[in-house]
């Protein structure tokens, strides 16, 4: 492969991106995350980062960094805030919203169920 | 309530964006606003283009307002979309979506396929800018061919000057120059072609134009004066061009920046009254009453402007008028100051620069050696014009002196050079609040104020965070420093700036005393207990290393506390893949162990096998869940290439083969790097050993250096650096055996390790200490510490363990974890 090839497209992103909207999809027990990280999911078409902070509870973006593609699930978690590997641009579990430039990633609704992740895909927020 | 009024605003760049500002800053109820931009984004800002093209700014962060703005307030953005007409009757505008390949600022480029949208109105405004002018010549279309007017235009010609060897900028003012100075990043040789007789002959005269077309040669870019292209050749894509004197040169790719030309075609075909721009009066009215015209396309005096400081002005106008905030306010026409922003060359220019009237007096600084050239025109005892070349110091004092018409000092030399007391010239708290201190973004000094005061901000680039004042061209950044050592007198000092992380309000010194006073053995403990329960990401690093030494063992190792590198011990790279960099004792392999990383490359299919500069081998491109396995079939420990930690030891032949070595210096290295492997510390240590001065290990640029000189002796360098500082390590001792070198080296680097600050890298704590302090403690130990010293750090030593074998034992079942799929998380 050559160079430019493999630097097109970064590792986790996957291949199609057909929207699975309108599902909730059981990711699997939340120990699967260990406390205060995030991990990336692969959902239909696209990949999503889940995060478990220290606050006991669950929040989803999309995985992709709009700087420069940096896998958010790889981040520093804290303070309701992720930050970027690559680059350290931090985005807002909740909203996505990134705080120190004008840029969002999508966030999704993610909740516990029996010690389960269901990600609803239909509720972009 | 009363129903909105229907505001259309077409053009959706700096000035048509800045007029929805001011507008909603002073009604924001009144209109329902609606915009048209024929460019696909929101609004940014354009004269940051030349660091975009150059590389020296990300596309994304010159973005003003973003599509999240508009969305926030209620503005409907068609991005993409090309107002054609105006139904001035109905009240109507009409637009239609460009053609993808189309460029924004083309005649035409609608797409004539596509449905129209249309937007009524009660008040509409024209903000169209301008477009590149054309000069006449055969071949403009040949590809190849490139304008610089947009942020499309410089991913175009970044991507085509890949694949070129030289270039051509047609226009040698101001864009074609930030143009060409872009173009040599890119690597590109570079010919600037200009009709006059000299460079920027809007801004300059005969004797600063010589000047600067020799800074320019200086870099690399070749002037040609007084010529005229006379066509672009080339079949398909460009090869070169023709000049008026018949003569060709041959070049890949041109850039076409000959000037600019307002875009009216709107205001023409909707029968608006147009001259040279859209005709408008003092409150930027056009010749229909219902509709105003704000920036570039405007021509107001018979005037036509081409910077952005006239629009601050126009668009509060406008906002004025129209929201009713001062019916009566009015616009009377703008003085310009412009500044080159090309690096390597400080040039600032404005109002009148040739002398032409008898009354006026003229002040000139000549130093053609240095390229300094400083020139005053006055009259009255108030500037008319002025250029700074070469040195621009005072240009931010002199900006103001223009734009306020203040009365000159007496020394005209003061407004060159500075007072030689130092007073300032013009005390900057004698501005009225609304001058304008940032003229590439509009902002004034009460804005700055109000972000030294309110907002905190306590450096100038906190200030341009806060404002964007300074973040243009930069050269108003000498007075917003005034303004900061004015203001932040009259505040409370900004204590966080001595806290050892932001999110924990406390000094180095007072946090560790906390810390041991209730016993913190982990972040989230000190997050709990010194932040009221508040985490903060950023701070979280900072703490881990702080705990862990301090409480060496019974540290709580959180491991959400680390960066990923250091979770997963591998080094992320910018496709957030990993490098795998085994530790080879002092740079000695073996066929073996090389043969063994051979068919770990090729079993794993690893992108790239590359040597670094760390005298060792690096296996590049592998994915999270790869690097278990990888570790162990390579057998070989962790080169710790990833941490702030015990590196390598680079070292040279030496005795062993070399005719020079007078000391083994690779025995010596390995030694080192066996002894003091991931060894934590506050920031990376890399050392080297040479086996004789001639230092083909670079032993006096590294953080710890041994080199050994006549009579088997050994000299013992610290706080040297080659990355992006250089500094000469200075010299801790000298001495006779290896065993020496070991002790004196386990020495200083436990005391580094102990009063280092966070990240901050030996050659920064040597300086800072001083190396005569260090031969006190370290040598003839002063402080009495060097035995606790030596015990700290064989302990340190002694509790090593590899953080490779975490590839047997993960401290989490997907600690190793890539990408999961979803179906597999179910099951
Ligand atoms: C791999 C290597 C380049 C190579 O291909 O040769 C390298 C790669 C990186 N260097 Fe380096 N440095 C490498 C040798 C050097 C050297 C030469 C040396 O080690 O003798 C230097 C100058 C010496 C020094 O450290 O001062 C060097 C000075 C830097 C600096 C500047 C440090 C400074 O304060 O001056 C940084 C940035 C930093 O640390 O903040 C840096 C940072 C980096 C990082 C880690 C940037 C990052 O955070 O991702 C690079 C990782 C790239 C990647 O994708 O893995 N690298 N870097 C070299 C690995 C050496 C090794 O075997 O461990
Ligand atoms: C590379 C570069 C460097 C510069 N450096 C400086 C500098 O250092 N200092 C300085 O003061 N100035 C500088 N300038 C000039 C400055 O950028 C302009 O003065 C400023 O952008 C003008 O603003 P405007 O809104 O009038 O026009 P523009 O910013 O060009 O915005 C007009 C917008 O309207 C759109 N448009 C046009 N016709 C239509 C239509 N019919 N329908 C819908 N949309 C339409 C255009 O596509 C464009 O997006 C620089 C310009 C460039 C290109
Ligand atoms: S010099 Fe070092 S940090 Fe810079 S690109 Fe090369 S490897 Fe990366
Ligand atoms: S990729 Fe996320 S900050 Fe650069």
């Amino acid at each position: 492969m050559t160079l430019e090839a493999r630097s097109a497209r970064a590792c986790w992103e996957t291949d199609v991106d057909s929207p699975a909207d309108g599902r909730s999809i059981d990711l699997g027990t939340v120990d699967a995350i260990p406390v205060g990280e995030g991990r990336a999911y692969r959902v239909g078409g696209k990949t999503v980062a889940v995060f478990r902070p220290r606050d006991g509870r669950l929040y989803a973006l999309d995985n992709r960094c709009p700087h420069r593609a940096g896998s958010l699930a790889d981040g520093i978690v804290g303070g309701g805030a992720v930050i970027c590997p690559l680059h350290g641009w931090k985005f807002e579990l909740a909203s996505g919203r990134c705080l120190n430039e004008s840029a969002r990633v999508r966030s999704y609704p993610v909740v516990l169920m029996d010690g389960r992740m269901i990600l609803l895909l239909e509720g972009e927020a | 309530m009363t129903e909105p009024e229907r505001l259309v605003v077409i053009g959706n760049g700096m000035a048509g964006a800045r007029v929805v500002e001011e507008i909603l800053a002073r009604a924001p109820e009144r209109f329902a606003i609606a915009m048209f931009g024929a460019e696909p984004y929101g609004n940014y800002n354009r004269i940051l283009l030349s660091n975009v093209l150059g590389g020296t700014q990300d596309a994304e962060r010159i973005f003003l307002n973003p599509l999240a703005w508009y969305a926030e307030r209620g503005v409907t953005l068609h991005a993409g979309i090309k107002v054609t007409h105006i139904d001035r009757e109905r009240r109507r505008v009409t637009g239609r979506p460009m053609r993808a390949s189309a460029l924004p600022y083309g005649v035409d480029g609608v797409d004539g396929g596509a449905p129209t949208i249309e937007a009524p109105y009660d008040l509409a405004i024209i903000a169209t800018g301008s477009r590149p002018f054309v000069p006449p010549m055969a071949g403009i279309d040949t590809p190849g061919t490139f304008f610089f007017r947009t942020i499309d235009d410089c991913e175009r010609i970044a991507a085509y000057a890949k694949r070129c060897r030289s270039a051509v900028v047609i226009g040698g003012g101001l864009l074609g120059l930030e143009a060409a100075r872009g173009l040599l990043n890119h690597g590109v040789e570079v010919t600037v072609i200009e009709a006059a007789p000299h460079l920027m002959p809007a801004q300059l005269d005969s004797e600063g134009g010589e000047l600067l077309k020799r800074a320019m040669e200086g870099m690399g870019v070749r002037v040609l004066l007084g010529t005229f292209t006379q066509a672009i050749l080339g079949e398909g894509r460009v090869t070169g061009l023709c000049l008026k004197s018949g003569e060709t040169i041959a070049a890949d790719m041109v850039v076409v920046s000959a000037g600019i030309r307002p875009i009216v075609d709107v205001a023409t075909s909707s029968g608006l009254a147009v001259a040279r721009g859209i005709v408008c009066d003092d409150q930027l009215r056009t010749s229909d009453p219902a509709i105003f015209a704000v920036g570039e396309c405007v021509e107001h005096r018979g005037v036509v402007y081409g910077l952005v400081d006239p629009i601050w002005d126009q668009a509060k106008t406008i906002a004025d008028v129209v929201t009713g905030k001062d019916p009566a306010a009015e616009y009377r026409g703008s003085r310009l100051a412009t500044n080159l922003k090309v690096m390597g060359v400080e040039l600032v220019s404005m109002g009148e620069v040739k002398a032409a009237d008898p009354r006026d007096e003229v002040v000139v600084y000549r130093e053609p050696s240095r390229g300094v050239y400083k020139k005053l025109v006055a009259q009255g005892g108030a500037l008319r014009g002025a250029i700074l070349l070469g040195e621009a110091d005072t240009a931010g004092v002199l900006t103001q002196m223009f734009l306020l018409g203040s009365p000159l000092p007496e020394r005209r030399a003061d407004l060159l050079f500075g007072t030689s007391s130092g007073a300032p010239i013009l005390s900057v708290l004698d501005l009225p609040d609304h001058a304008q201190i940032c003229n590439c973004n509009g902002v004034s000094k009460g804005q700055i104020k109000e972000a030294i005061l309110v907002g905190k901000c306590r450096s100038v680039t906190r200030v341009g965070a806060c404002t964007k004042a300074g973040t243009g061209c930069g050269s108003c950044k000498t007075l917003i420093q005034q303004f900061l050592e004015i203001y932040a007198g009259e505040v409370e000092p900004d204590e966080s700036e001595h806290y050892y992380v932001p999110g924990v309000p406390l000094a180095k010194a007072e946090l560790v005393a906390a810390i041991k006073q209730h016993g913190l053995k982990s972040v989230s403990a000190v997050f709990r207990d010194l932040a009221a329960g508040k985490e903060d990401a950023g701070s979280k690093p900072g703490l881990a290393s702080l705990l862990k030494s301090i409480w060496h063992a019974d540290y709580e190792d959180e491991r959400d506390a680390r960066f990923i590198n250091d979770r997963v011990h591998a080094n992320i790279q910018r496709d957030g893949t990993f490098s795998v960099v085994p530790r080879i004792y002092g740079g000695v392999t073996s066929p073996t162990e090389l043969r063994r990383i051979a068919e770990v490359a090729e079993k794993y299919r690893v992108p790239m096998v590359k040597i670094t500069g760390g005298q060792r081998i690096d296996l590049l491109g592998v994915k999270k869940e790869q690097l278990p396995s990888i570790w162990r079939e390579l057998g070989m420990s962790s080169g710790h290439a990833y941490t702030k930690a015990f590196r390598t030891c680079k070292s040279c032949v030496g005795t062993d083969f070399c005719r020079y070595g007078v000391g083994d210096s690779i025995a010596l290295a390995q030694k080192i790097e066996r002894r003091f492997r991931g060894v934590e510390s506050p920031h990376k240590m890399k050392l080297a050993t040479a086996g004789c001065p001639r230092n083909c290990s670079e032993a006096y640029v590294k953080d710890l250096g041994a080199v050994a000189i006549e009579g088997g002796k050994w000299e013992v360098y610290i706080g040297g650096a080659a990355g992006s500082t250089v500094r000469k390590g200075d010299l801790l001792c000298t001495v006779d055996t290896h065993d020496e070198v070991l002790r004196y080296t386990g020495r200083f680097i436990q005391y580094y390790r102990e009063n280092g600050k966070y990240l901050e890298r030996s050659y920064g704590f040597v300086e800072r200490l001083g190396i005569e302090r260090l031969r006190e403690v370290l040598i003839e130990d002063k402080d009495g510490i060097c035995a606790r010293l030596d015990a700290e750090i064989d302990a340190a030593v002694a509790a090593y363990r590899d953080p490779w074998t975490e590839a047997n034992a993960p401290v989490h079942r997907s600690q190793f974890r890539g990408l999961i799929a979803d179906d597999e998380a179910r099951a």
